[in-house]
This record gives C-alpha cells, structure tokens and sequence, in this order.
C-alpha cells in the first residue's frame, strides 16, 4: 500500500497507523501523529487503519521560540 | 506571577530556538533563571533523532514547555497542532499562532480568535501570540483566554516596542490579565521598558540566541526584566514639558553684580 509520510511516499504491508510506524523505525520514540489533517492520539493508532494515499505526519518535539 | 493558576518566579520566558549547541542553549535557560521555556514540533523522518535528544535535555533542564504552534496559517492546522502538543509535551498548555503575513509574521487576528475559542472549548490554556489591538483582546479574552502575549515588535526584527502607546492602553485596560510582550526584542533595555510598563513578563527568543554570547545576553536579560519590575512597583514619575531644577533654589547665594 502507498502512504505519504512526512510529504515522502512509502510502500507498506500492514494496514494501521501503529503498524506503519514501527515498520518504519518510530518504535518507541517520543512523537505525535497526524493522518490527513487530523490529528491521532497514540491510543488511537492501534485501531487507525490506513488506506492507499493517506497522508500521516508524524512530529517530534523541537527548537522554537 | 501566574499563569493559568501556575505560580512563577522568574518573568522571563526564553525560546529554545537559533542557538549556537545544545550546551550554549542548556547555559543559556540556566542564566535566564527562565522557568519556562517555548517549544515547537517537527516532522522527524527516518533514522534522525534530533527531536528525541532535544527533548531529552529539555527535560534535564527541570523547565515547564510551553509549545508553540509556529508556522501554522489556518485555524485548523494550529488546532491539530496543538492536539498534538498536549499529547507529546503533556501540558495543556499552547502558545498560539496563527500567522497571516509572511513577511512582518503578523497575526492573522481573525484566525487566532477562532482558533482559541475551539482550543479554549477543548480545555487548552491558551496564550495568544497577538497584536496590542484592544479589540482583539477583548475577543481573546471572551474566548476564554487568561493571558495575552501582544508582540512588540515583528519577531526576530529586535526593533523593541514598536507602540508604546498601545502596549500601555492594553495595560490599562487589562488590569487584571497576566500580559507578556512577546517577539521582537533586541537588548535588554526593551524588556526593562515593557516591564516598566508593567507588563507580568517577556518571552524571548531570538536576542538572546543570535547575541556573540547568548549566556551573558540571558543573564542581561533577566537583570533588566527584574529592574523593570522593580521600577514599576517603585511608581516612575510622568515625564514633562519643562526642566525643573533638582537642586533647591531657595537660599542660594547671591553672587551676581
């Protein structure tokens, strides 16, 4: 299935948000996601299933004023 | 102090960004004697784990984060983004900005009402990076907003306060509002002005991190800000047309012909 993540296209097999992310190395890291706009709790993303063209964010604390 | 019932010591509330290291940002907070410091999210793709380490210092520091919602330009993109910041920093805390105009980094004032009323409803603490517009933040503060940050200047343009005038009148007519000047200082001296205004605090970012050295700058910054305060509850005397002589007249000598 191809997703964008971060604006970058990625092919993957499993069909939920967390599934995604740990495919593609985000395991237990400190982030906060969004699938198309929207924002998904890290609760939530077990039970987000994904679909071909979907668009996730995923963000991580940083510098700002 | 108080912000959202969160009592502070220190006034100053320093930006994380522009800094030379990590160290020198680490130093920097430690100087400023800042018990809150702002923060942002970003993407973070592949093997990169800038974020992760950035916030592990963070951390370190012992500091409250106030997230930021920087770069956003609609109200739904700054509402998302502050979904995710309460979820990442765990704070419900947000500083709020919705920018309209690029080059100036202006507020989009109608966005930013819209989206605190939304967050507000939501149970955020929002601190809404704003104009001095009297209007505005009484919108803001009908809102559900319980502070206000009214910049001084364009951020990063260390112009100082660009109206006086305006900063005074929202003082006034916000009495009781915790009020910040945030953005667009330069030195020391425009932070002790809008503390002798008396304004609760200052945020700043970028003067301190593009000074040649932000440690001493940070420290600069928290002396001055404490003088301001200091000065304001001294009650500063109203300036005036004429000279009046200092040195008592009465009793001079008379040394003409």
């Amino acid at each position: 299935m191809r997703i964008y993540v971060n604006g970058d296209q990625r092919e993957i097999q499993v069909g939920t948000l967390a599934g995604a992310l740990e495919t593609l190395g985000y395991g237990g890291r400190k982030i906060a996601t969004a699938v198309n706009g929207r924002f998904v709790a890290a609760a939530a993303r077990p039970t987000t299933t994904l679909s071909e063209g979907d668009k996730i964010e995923v963000v991580a604390p940083m510098q700002g004023g | 102090m108080a912000f959202y019932g969160v009592e502070l010591a220190s006034r100053l509330l320093l930006g994380t960004a522009r800094y030379p290291s990590p160290k020198i940002l680490a130093d920097a907070i430690q100087a400023s004697g800042a018990e809150v410091v702002t923060v942002s999210l970003r993407r973070e793709s592949g093997p990169e784990r800038s974020g992760q380490s950035f916030w592990a210092l963070v951390r370190s520091m012992g500091v409250r984060v106030l997230p930021n919602t920087a770069g956003c330009h609609t109200v739904k993109e700054a509402v998302t983004t502050a979904h995710m910041a309460r979820e990442l920093f765990d704070t419900p805390w947000i500083k709020l900005e919705v920018i309209r105009d690029d080059e100036t980094l202006q507020p989009d004032v109608f966005g930013l009402v819209e989206a605190a009323r939304i967050l507000g409803e939501d149970g955020f603490e929002v601190f809404p990076y704003t104009t001095e517009d009297l209007s505005v933040a009484d919108r803001l503060v009908e809102a559900g907003c319980r502070v206000l940050m009214p910049w001084g200047a364009p951020i990063g343009s260390a112009r100082g306060l660009n109206n006086v005038y305006g900063l005074k009148a929202l003082r006034a007519h916000f009495p009781d509002i915790p009020l910040v000047v945030d953005a667009g200082l330069g030195v020391p001296s425009h932070a002790a002005a809008a503390m002798e205004l008396g304004y609760d605090a200052v945020l700043l970012n970028t003067a301190v991190a593009e000074a040649g050295d932000p440690v001493a700058m940070a420290k600069a910054f928290a002396i001055a800000i404490e003088a301001g305060r200091m000065a304001f509850k001294a009650q500063p005397m109203e300036p005036r047309d004429m000279a009046v002589p200092s040195t008592p007249t009465i009793g001079r000598a008379a040394l003409g012909d």
